[in-house]
C-alpha cells in the first residue's frame, strides 16, 4: 500500500488551528493508492465476547499441496491388477507418479514393459536392475542392462478408496 | 554480453502427446487429424519420412495410411491443452522472461551463465523438459527472435546438433544462405514469390539488400525482418498475451445437415461456446458474424457459402442476446435444398467489460448478467453443458465426428492411463 501525502490549500489549515501554526509544518490529505486485503472473519462484530478462534485464523488444507510437490511433472494413473498388494497397491486404486524423481533403487516405478505402462518395485544390483513384484504369486523380471529399461516416472502415493 | 533470445520448440508435439501415455506408439508412424477429422494436422517424424503432407484431407489418404500401418488420432485438445501448460510452467519456472508463442512454442530471454556454454545450458533445459513433462523439445539460440527461429529450425533438422544449435557460434552468413527466404519468420508466402521475382531467394541475400531498396519494397514489419537477420533485435518479449480481436467457434458437422432446426441447434452450441470464452476474457462483442457453408469437396453439388454481419445496438456477453440475433440471420442465410457441411459464428469488434457504452434509450441488463455468472458457475462446477440454452438442443445429432480420439487421460478421473499390475502375456 502506497500512502501519498498533498499538502492542503492555506485556507483548511487556517481554520484547523491558527495558534499551533509555527509547530505544525503541514496539514496533510490521505490518498488511498491501493488496498489490502484482510480475511473475513467468521463471527459478526458485536458488543459481547468476541468470538475466541478470532486469533487463531487459519488457511484450509489442501490436498494437493501435501501429496504434489512438482505440479508440472506429475500424473496420475490408474491400476490394473494384484501384482502389487504387498506394497499397498490394490487393483484399482490411483497412483501419484512424479516423473522429476530420480529411479532409484527400490522406489516403485511406472516402467515401459513391451511397449506398457507396468508398475513395479526397482531394484538396481551392480550393472543389472530387476522389476519386483510385490505379491508371491508373481515372477519378477530381469533387465540384462539398465539400457534398456525405460522409467517412465516415480510412484509417490497411492490413493485407494475404501 | 547482451540478452540472447531462445526459441523452445516442441518436436511434432501432438503426437509426442499421444505417445506418453501410448509407449506402444514410439518409433511407428503417427499421424493427428484436425477437428471433425478432416484433415492432417500433426505428423511424426516417421510418418513424415512415409511422404504424408500437412493438410491432406483424411478421406483422401484413409486407405493409404491403413496400408502403410500408420496409427492416426482424432485431435484431443484436453490433452495437448494440459501438456502445453506443463511445458510453459516448468519454462516459466526455470527462466524467469518467458513468451509463449502458440500451443507448442515459446521464446525465452537466456543470459550467459559463467562456466558453461549457452548450447550445454540449452541441452539440460532440454532433457529437463523431457524428463518431466516426456515431451522432446528443440531449441534455437541467437541474437533476435528471427535468428533463433532459424537456429530452432536447424536444431530441429539436424540430429547431430542433439536438439539445440546457438546461431551466435556459427557462421551466421553461412547458414543464412542456405535457409530459403520463404523459411524466414515473418516472410509469407505472397511476399516470398515477389521477392524470388526481384532475384532474392535466401535469408543471405534478403540480409543483404540495400536499405533504400527495403524501405521501397517491403512494409514496416518486412522491414524488422531484414534487421532482426543482422542481428539488431526488434522483436522484443511479449509477456502479456494480447487481448484478443475476434473469438470464433465453427466447426464442420458430423453429417450434411439440410434441416433447419438442426442448423440452428448447432449454431446455438456455437454462439453458446464462443459467448463463454468471451466471458472468461471479461470481453463484450459489438458485433457478430454468421456462416454456412456446404462442403467444399463435393462433386455433385455446387459449394456455396453465406455470411452475415450483424452488429448489436449495444455490445453484450450474453449468449442469450447473442443467440437471439444469431438464428434470424441463419435463417436469412439458409436455403433449402442444400446440405450443409459447416456453420460458424465470429464474435468481434471485443472491448473490455469496463468500456461498456449504455445505450441511452433502455437501462443496462444487470439481470441477464447475472444470468450468465450463475450458469458459467454452474458449469465450471458440474462440467461444460450441465446447464445451455434449450436453442442449442440436447441430443446434438451433427455433432462432429471423433471417432478416433484417445482418452483425455490428464483432465478426466475416468479416463486416466491404465498402469498393469498383472502379467505382460509376453513374459516367460
Amino acid at each position: 500500500m502506497t500512502v501519498a501525502f498533498f499538502p492542503l490549500c492555506k485556507r483548511n489549515t487556517h481554520m484547523t488551528a491558527p495558534r499551533l501554526a509555527p509547530s505544525v509544518a503541514g496539514i496533510y490529505r490521505f490518498e488511498k493508492k491501493g488496498q489490502v486485503l484482510r480475511p473475513l472473519f467468521s463471527s459478526g462484530v458485536s458488543a459481547g465476547f468476541p468470538s475466541p478462534a478470532d486469533d487463531y485464523v487459519d488457511r484450509e488444507l489442501d490436498l494437493n499441496e501435501y501429496l504434489i510437490t512438482n505440479p508440472a511433472a506429475t500424473f496420475f494413473v490408474r491400476v490394473a491388477g494384484d501384482s502389487m498388494i504387498g506394497a499397498g497397491i490394490n487393483h484399482d486404486d490411483i497412483l501419484i507418479v512424479d516423473r522429476s524423481i530420480a529411479p532409484v533403487s527400490g522406489k516403485i516405478v511406472i516402467a515401459i514393459v513391451d511397449g506398457e505402462l507396468t508398475v513395479k518395485r526397482l531394484v538396481k544390483t551392480g550393472d543389472s536392475c530387476r522389476l519386483v513384484a510385490e505379491n508371491p504369486l508373481y515372477p519378477s523380471t530381469d533387465i540384462e542392462k539398465e539400457m534398456e529399461l525405460e522409467v517412465w516416472g516415480v510412484v509417490t502415493c497411492a490413493i485407494h478408496r475404501l | 554480453m547482451s540478452k540472447l533470445f531462445a526459441l523452445v520448440d516442441c518436436n511434432n508435439f501432438y503426437a509426442s502427446c499421444e505417445r506418453l501415455f501410448n509407449p506402444q506408439l514410439i518409433g511407428r508412424p503417427v499421424v493427428v487429424l484436425s477437428n471433425n477429422d478432416g484433415c492432417i494436422i500433426a505428423r511424426s517424424n516417421e510418418a513424415k519420412a512415409l511422404g504424408i503432407s500437412m493438410g491432406t484431407p483424411y478421406f483422401k489418404c484413409e486407405e493409404r495410411l491403413k496400408a502403410q500401418g500408420v496409427e492416426v488420432f482424432s485431435s484431443n485438445y484436453a490433452l495437448y491443452g494440459d501438456i502445453s501448460s506443463r511445458v510453459m510452467s516448468l519454462l516459466r519456472r526455470l527462466e524467469p522472461e518467458v513468451e509463449v508463442y502458440s500451443i507448442d512454442e515459446a521464446f525465452l530471454h537466456l543470459s550467459a551463465i559463467a562456466g558453461t556454454t549457452l548450447t550445454d545450458y540449452g541441452r539440460e533445459l532440454r532433457q529437463t523438459l523431457r524428463r518431466w513433462t516426456g515431451i522432446p523439445v528443440s531449441i534455437g539460440i541467437g541474437s533476435t527472435k528471427t535468428l533463433a527461429k532459424v537456429a530452432g529450425h536447424l536444431a530441429k533438422k539436424n540430429e547431430a546438433l542433439q536438439g539445440v544449435f546457438d546461431i551466435t557460434t556459427a557462421d551466421v552468413d553461412a547458414i543464412l544462405s542456405r535457409v530459403a527466404v520463404a523459411e524466414v519468420w515473418g516472410i509469407g508466402r505472397r511476399l516470398a514469390q515477389r521477392l524470388a521475382l526481384c532475384g532474392v531467394t535466401t535469408a543471405l541475400d534478403l540480409k543483404n539488400c540495400g536499405d533504400g531498396w527495403l524501405r521501397k519494397n517491403l512494409s514496416i514489419t518486412g522491414l524488422r525482418t531484414v534487421m532482426e537477420l543482422r542481428g539488431v533485435s526488434c522483436l522484443g518479449l511479449e509477456s502479456c498475451p494480447v487481448s484478443r480481436k475476434s473469438i470464433a467457434s465453427s466447426k464442420s458437422f458430423g453429417y450434411q445437415v439440410d434441416s433447419l432446426a438442426e442448423l440452428n441447434e448447432a449454431l446455438a452450441t456455437y454462439i453458446e461456446q464462443a459467448a463463454v470464452r468471451l466471458r472468461d476474457q471479461n470481453l463484450l462483442a459489438n458485433s457478430l458474424e454468421i456462416s454456412l457453408t456446404t462442403n467444399r469437396f463435393s462433386k455433385t453439388a455446387a459449394h456455396y457459402c453465406g455470411r452475415k454481419v450483424i452488429t448489436l445496438s449495444e455490445a453484450t456477453a450474453s449468449t442469450t442476446v447473442l443467440i437471439r440475433h444469431g438464428l434470424p440471420a441463419l435463417a436469412g442465410l439458409y436455403k433449402p435444398g442444400l446440405r450443409y457441411q459447416k456453420a460458424g459464428v465470429v464474435l468481434f469488434g471485443l472491448v473490455p467489460e469496463s468500456f461498456y457504452q449504455a445505450n441511452l434509450f433502455r437501462p443496462r441488463d444487470h439481470k441477464g448478467h447475472a444470468l450468465m455468472v450463475a450458469v458459467d458457475s454452474i458449469n465450471g462446477k458440474w462440467g461444460r453443458h450441465t446447464i445451455q440454452h434449450a436453442a442449442a438442443g440436447f441430443a446434438k445429432p451433427w455433432k462432429n465426428r471423433q471417432q478416433q480420439k484417445s482418452p483425455a487421460y490428464t483432465t478426466s478421473w475416468q479416463e486416466l492411463p491404465v498402469v498393469k499390475a498383472s502379467l505382460p502375456v509376453l513374459w516367460p
